[in-house]
């Protein structure tokens, strides 16, 4: 057959792009199971990152087991939805919807300090999204810790949100004034010191510390109905 | 097997015609992910199992590849390997994958594979193409070690993750060069590699 015709070079194309489709298919089907897997250990290590454990991916699961003793779904008002997995919640997704179908997970830990309240969060920073958790202790006011990733802020500014030095200015924290008035955490551009209510922002990283701001103001109200009900 | 002949095609892409630091190709990823030596080591296999094996598979099909598509012929190789790497690191190092994040996708635009493909498999045989894959993938890989191990030592004080300079040393004073961490160190490490290479060359050294 005449290689320079057109006819080859078409039969030549379709029968390389079927053939490279299937061996793509066939690994990404046969290495799927091990890949979810994975993403699960990743995001059981950032919640016991929140909850100041440091774990690995061997330790991760056998971690996660003994800490978090339940964890459950809750919609706006503050009920629990039964018949949901929490731990598979997709906050993207849940943000997207209206406003009485969101769920939104709880985790209920019992670590060596007690009781701790552990919420997710999601929003956006510069370039993509950002996300994390926050443990709060069993007042469901004061901050015992918190974990911040994002996808792709930048190197050395944004990107120090997933730092353990910025993630323990939360520490001791408080959501509420002494009237019950939900506050949040603001990000501050300096001086947040001894301010229950702030923490200092990243500098050169204005962006991402307002999304993170926002991220906690909103996904925290969301939280306020389960909050409220639960308070003692 | 090891004729001179092929043991001179893997081992001058290691030295006199290194990918890096002779021909300068494949820079770009040399400075992305260096900073610690783990994710460096695992680009360098990464890279050499791309090379040699779409050298393999373009030299295996050469004499039936339509001459007007060839080159799209050899992205659809290259990126066909790079997603498989892609995926099996996904599954098997996580870690690492996510600090690689981009950087194994980006195989597939690294000049030195398409360069290789284009340049000598396409008009060798199998065997050769091999050899000649296995040495460019060596090649780079090596250059990216060395400038990982040093940015490591020197921006982290560890190597491959472990402590290497003892802690009595932060006591005296001593400080992780930050700057090491940085991109723009990466070319000045590997200026030094070329500086030192071409200093013990004399051969290379142009006027």
């Amino acid at each position: 057959m005449n290689r320079n015709s057109n006819t080859y070079t078409i039969l030549f194309s379709i029968i390389m792009v079927i053939i490279v489709a299937t061996i793509l298919t066939i690994v990404a089907i046969s290495l799927q199971p091990a890949q979810k897997r994975n993403i699960k250990i990743e995001k059981k290590k950032n919640i016991l990152s929140a909850l100041n454990i440091q774990s690995n991916a061997q330790n991760a699961t056998e971690l996660y087991d003994k800490y978090v003793i339940e964890s459950f779904a809750v919609n706006l008002n503050g009920d629990k939805v039964v018949n949901i997995d929490a731990f598979n919640i997709d906050l993207k997704k849940e943000l997207k919807k209206d406003e009485e179908n969101q769920l939104w997970p709880v985790y209920v830990c019992a670590t060596e300090d007690g009781t701790k309240y552990l919420f997710a969060l999601y929003g956006k920073g510069l370039w993509g999204p950002i996300w994390g958790y926050i443990a709060l202790n069993d007042d469901l006011n004061s901050v015992y810790g918190v974990y911040f990733d994002h996808k792709s802020e930048t190197p050395g500014l944004g990107a120090e949100i997933s730092t353990q030095d910025f993630q323990n200015q939360f520490k001791n924290k408080t959501l509420f004034n002494e009237n019950n008035m939900f506050i949040s955490i603001d990000v501050v551009k300096s001086g947040a010191g001894n301010n229950p209510f702030a923490v200092d922002a990243v500098s050169g990283g204005t962006i991402t510390s307002n999304g993170l701001r926002d991220m906690i103001k909103i996904c925290m109200t969301a939280y306020l109905g389960y909050i409220e009900k639960n308070k003692k | 097997m090891f004729s001179k002949k092929n043991l001179r095609l893997i081992t001058d892409p290691i030295n006199k015609n290194n990918p890096i630091t002779i021909q300068v190709l494949g820079i770009c990823s040399a400075l992305a992910v260096t900073v610690k030596l783990q994710p460096a080591v695992v680009m360098a296999i990464s890279v050499v199992f791309v090379i040699a094996m779409s050298n393999v598979i373009i030299s295996a099909l050469r004499n039936t590849i339509p001459n007007r598509i060839r080159i799209i012929v050899q992205l659809v190789v290259i990126a066909t390997l790079v997603i498989v790497v892609d995926q099996f690191l996904k599954a098997y190092v996580f870690d690492v994958s996510k600090q690689l994040s981009v950087f194994v996708g980006l195989i597939i635009t690294n000049c030195i594979v398409m360069g290789r493909l284009e340049a000598f498999a396409m008009s060798n045989n199998v065997k050769r193409s091999f050899f000649d894959g296995l040495g460019n993938g060596i090649g780079y890989g090596s250059i990216l070690i060395i400038v990982a191990f040093f940015r490591e030592l020197l921006g982290s004080g560890t190597i491959w993750n472990i402590k290497i300079i003892p802690e009595s040393f932060y006591n005296f004073g001593y400080f992780n060069n930050q700057l090491m961490i940085m991109p723009p160190m990466a070319l000045i490490v590997v200026g030094i590699i070329i500086w030192v290479q071409r200093s013990k060359n004399r051969e290379m050294i142009e006027d």
